[in-house]
């Protein structure tokens, strides 16, 4: 057992593994859709643990959702419900550019219309932040909760994007790459962030707000970026999974998607990238296996949301962080 | 010698409550001054009306010849006032270290974008970042104690630390809100002389309430006395110690 | 003008409904400071306990909304009991994430036990009234008295009983009470107890005003009525009845003038205008905070 762990500890200290780990990742799932014995291999070890290529995506995209919503609600310690809402604006936002404005659009570039959707989200952040300098607790909830369900009905009531139906023929262009890529970006910058004087100006807000104020934080800077940044890659997870479902309608990113990140998130553990990427694993692969219960499934998520806030609510890893994620600098320092 | 911080006239009501009313003195660059006061005097009020959580409800406040009063608590931090709390508010759940960092971070120069991408000035800043902050712990007895969470220190130490929490912004004023508070008389004579040492070795002007008369006595060379929101008295230690107000206000109850 | 006469009737109607759904939303808030999100699945649950009772027993009307203001009420406390009081001691959002998940299991647990909309029994025969050209049904009269007779009720509980004051005394300062001998877990169980109660009943005149019923209505009504609340000034009693009316008022004027749709646009952008220029409410008051 003690070696196992001292083989463990030595196996997180080892600063090459993951980069390497992430560049034959990366090789791998391009090599994928190219190579069809490979792709077939592939659907048959998948099909007997019953998931399929859909699903490994989604966990890409879960990631995505669950690292960003980590940044506000456990780095920050305010509670969103919203993060729906900015996948929402992310996912329709991208489809226009890929469905009505370039429907040319070589499928390579389709980072582009990612990004898109992730500034138009990126950009709703910023005006929720604004509304948080004010209210905070129970009463920026409220805020992220009215966002959510005006996003909602403000879609349903726009003809040019379907209305109540939604966009419909969405071109698939999210592939295992796209999503693995995009994962990988997200926890990048997240731990950038997270380990730069913004991300200590989160983390001290979160401590104190007015001890933070008087030490020189400027709080005001702090949340505008927390809520972008959280923003940004919930719009970027938007428009991976409509381009993964081939369709969006208002009621697909409603609040119980909300609810679902919020099950990742304090599943996996609040204020931790390594937490936020087992939450999101392990949520997507249960709720895929749970599919056969119908709407029980429905039932089953928030009561394990209940019952973490009860017994565990600060999740698997909660504020523990694998030395892999953290910057060479910070990882050097822990050691001597 | 000039005023580093002059309070000039500030009231401040809390509906129809007088916390402070027309309150007027001024903080000398380099002096230690101390306030005191019966409880209830006004004495935190009037800190958290210079480093900006309330506003003034009249009068104005200046620090090396500019308004404070209207501007944001973290805007006149960075102007060079530092403060510790009357009930410590330390980042409980964060290091010892990030706590410094935290507010030595107001020197870091780096955009948001180079930390997203993790460019190389923000690098050069961030270890400049932990060496410094890590340098001012050493100094201050506590670099055994960098990856403690601050919460788990010592009550002693956790005061000490938020002490090095103000020192780490750099600051030209830092105010001090019982820094003695529930220590023991052998405590707080060193204490005395720590707070010499910060004085001197960080070139810092010393505004502290306190409860504690060695410490005023020993330490400040100019004291304020409030009672009820209103300034009945100030002096040298020793013009203090014989006025008679003062004696009947808060001194006769406290030491009798 | 006659066309606004009667829509101001319906108005009323949906406003007293929302006034007492919000109501509990604001007596929790009141004694705890904590928003409980399950309190509209709860309303939910009132009007399918409604149909229940109602197609098991021929009871008359006073005994069914008495029967469904006790089931719901208890269902209420023990909510609170189970899943609020072990956190009461947590970090706020622990509790807030609490009641959204609470209320999405019931909300998801009854609509996997009953998946279609269900029409809801009439329990007496219905007159209409003409009064001077506008039309209103005895069933209208009953859902308006019966909501106003229920504020009326509790105003004078908290106003005039001990175990008012004693909720009155918890909202203004929680920590102390305990050492004024007041018992702080049955206050607060009766506060559910009430809360839930008085939103059962809304259910119930709710299913009966507009007879479908089904598992979403708790997000789609319930929660409204938490934005009549948080308009009304959260924890404020009388508050939680002008907010109520206030929203009824406001959906009913936009569904007379916009297409339905706009319904939902309307009410939560209500919710953020008032949240930015007036965070605690027409009524409300606003926490201080000590440094």
């Amino acid at each position: 057992m003690g070696k196992v762990m001292d083989f463990l500890k030595k196996l997180g200290e080892n600063r090459v593994i993951l980069p390497v780990l992430l560049v034959v990742g990366f090789i791998l799932t391009l090599a994928i859709s190219q190579f069809a014995p490979l792709e077939q291999g592939l659907q048959s070890v998948l099909r007997e643990l019953h998931l399929n290529t859909y699903v490994i995506a989604l966990v890409g995209i879960n990631v995505i959702l669950c690292a960003s919503l980590n940044l506000v609600n456990g780095y920050m310690g305010e509670f969103s419900v919203g993060h729906a809402g900015f996948m929402s604006l992310g996912a329709y936002a991208s489809s226009i550019v890929t469905v009505k404005l370039l429907p040319d659009m070589p499928d390579a570039l389709f980072f582009f219309p990612v990004i898109v959707g992730g500034v138009v989200a990126a950009l709703a952040g910023f005006l929720l932040a604004l509304l948080s300098f004010k209210t905070r607790g129970d009463y920026l909830a409220i805020i992220t909760l009215a966002f959510l369900m005006i996003v909602k009905s403000a879609l349903e009531n726009i003809p040019y994007v379907g209305g109540p139906r939604g966009m419909l023929g969405i071109p698939k262009l999210t592939t295992l790459a796209w999503a693995f890529f995009w994962a990988v970006v997200t926890i990048w910058v997240l731990r950038n962030l997270l380990y730069s004087k913004f991300g200590r100006a989160i983390a001290a807000i979160r401590e104190d707000e007015i001890a933070a104020n008087s030490m020189g934080v400027r709080v005001r800077e702090a949340k505008i970026l927390a809520f972008s940044v959280s923003a940004f890659f919930a719009g970027v997870a938007g428009a991976l999974f409509a381009h993964l479902l081939v369709f969006a309608t208002p009621a697909t990113f409603g609040i119980f998607t909300s609810t679902e990140i919020l099950v990742m998130v304090y599943l996996g553990g609040i204020g931790s990238l390594a937490g936020s990427i087992i939450g999101a694993v392990v949520y997507t692969l249960l709720s895929n296996w749970l599919l056969p219960l119908g709407t029980w499934r429905m039932v089953i998520m928030p009561l394990i949301l209940v019952l973490l806030m009860l017994f565990r609510p600060k999740g698997i890893m909660g504020f523990r962080e694998l030395p892999w994620f953290l910057p060479k600098r910070e990882a050097r320092r822990k050691d001597s | 010698m000039s005023a580093l911080l002059e309070v000039r006239n500030v009231s401040r009501h809390f509906g129809g409550l007088k916390a402070i009313a027309e309150c007027d003195f001024s903080v000398t660059e380099g002096h230690a001054h101390g306030i005191i006061g019966p409880n209830g005097a006004g004495k935190t009020t009037l800190f958290n009306l210079i480093t900006g959580i309330y506003k003034p409800t009249a009068g104005e406040i200046v620090f090396a010849g500019e308004r404070l009063d209207g501007l944001r608590p973290s805007r006149i931090a960075l102007k060079g006032i530092g403060r510790t709390f009357q009930n410590i508010r330390l980042f409980k759940q964060l290091t010892v270290l990030e706590n410094v960092r935290i507010a030595y971070d107001s020197q870091l120069r780096y955009s948001p974008l180079e930390a997203l991408l993790t460019l190389p000035r923000m690098g050069r800043n961030e270890a400049e970042s932990i060496a410094k902050s890590s340098a001012l712990l050493e100094a201050f007895g506590l670099g055994a104690l960098s990856d403690s969470l601050a919460g788990d220190l010592p009550y002693g130490l956790q005061r000490k630390l938020e002490i090095a929490r103000a020192i780490a912004l750099k600051p030209r004023l830092l105010l001090l809100d019982e820094p003695a508070a529930g220590l023991n008389s052998g405590e707080t004579a060193a204490l005395t002389e720590f707070l010499r040492w910060v004085r001197t070795e960080y070139k810092v002007t010393l505004l502290l309430i306190e409860h504690h008369m060695h410490l005023v006595m020993g330490l400040c060379d100019r004291i304020t006395v409030l009672d009820f929101g209103q300034k009945i008295a100030e002096g040298t230690p020793e013009e203090i110690r014989g006025n008679k107000r003062v004696i009947e206000a808060y001194l006769g109850a406290e030491e009798e | 003008m006659e066309y606004f006469a009667q829509q101001a009737i319906n108005a009323i109607q949906l406003g007293a409904i929302y006034a007492l759904i919000a109501l509990g939303y604001s007596l929790v808030y009141g004694v705890l400071t904590m928003i409980n999100f399950a309190h509209g699945d709860l309303f939910m649950v009132g009007a399918f306990f409604c149909l229940i009772i109602a197609s098991l027993f021929p009871l008359p009307f006073v005994v069914i909304l008495v029967l469904v203001m006790l089931s719901t009420g208890f269902l209420g406390a023990l909510i609170e009991r189970v899943a609020y009081r072990p956190l009461r001691s947590a970090p706020r959002v622990s509790a807030i994430i609490t009641a959204l998940g609470c209320g999405l299991v019931i909300e998801n647990l009854v609509s996997s036990l009953s998946p279609y909309a269900k029409p809801m029994p009439a329990l007496f025969s219905v007159t209409g009234y003409n009064l001077g050209g506008l039309s209103i049904s005895s069933l209208q009269i009953l859902i308006i008295g019966v909501s106003i007779l229920l504020m009326v009720g509790l105003d004078f509980f908290i106003r005039r009983t001990s175990f008012g004051m004693a909720m009155r005394a918890i909202s203004f300062d929680s920590r102390t009470v305990p050492l004024l001998g007041i018992p702080l877990n049955k206050v607060i169980s009766v506060t559910f107890l009430i809360g839930a109660g008085l939103g059962g009943a809304a259910g119930m005149l709710y299913g009966l005003a507009y007879p479908v019923i089904a598992a979403s209505m708790g997000v789609l009504v319930g929660w409204k009525a938490f934005i009549a609340a948080v308009v009304g000034g959260i924890g404020s009693i009388r508050g939680a009845v002008v907010g109520g009316f206030i929203l009824g008022l406001v959906e009913v004027m936009t569904v007379a003038v916009l297409p339905s749709t706009y319904r939902d646009l309307i009410a939560y952008s209500l919710l953020l205008v008032i949240l930015i220029f007036k965070p605690y409410g027409l009524l409300g008051k606003a926490p201080n905070q000590k440094v």
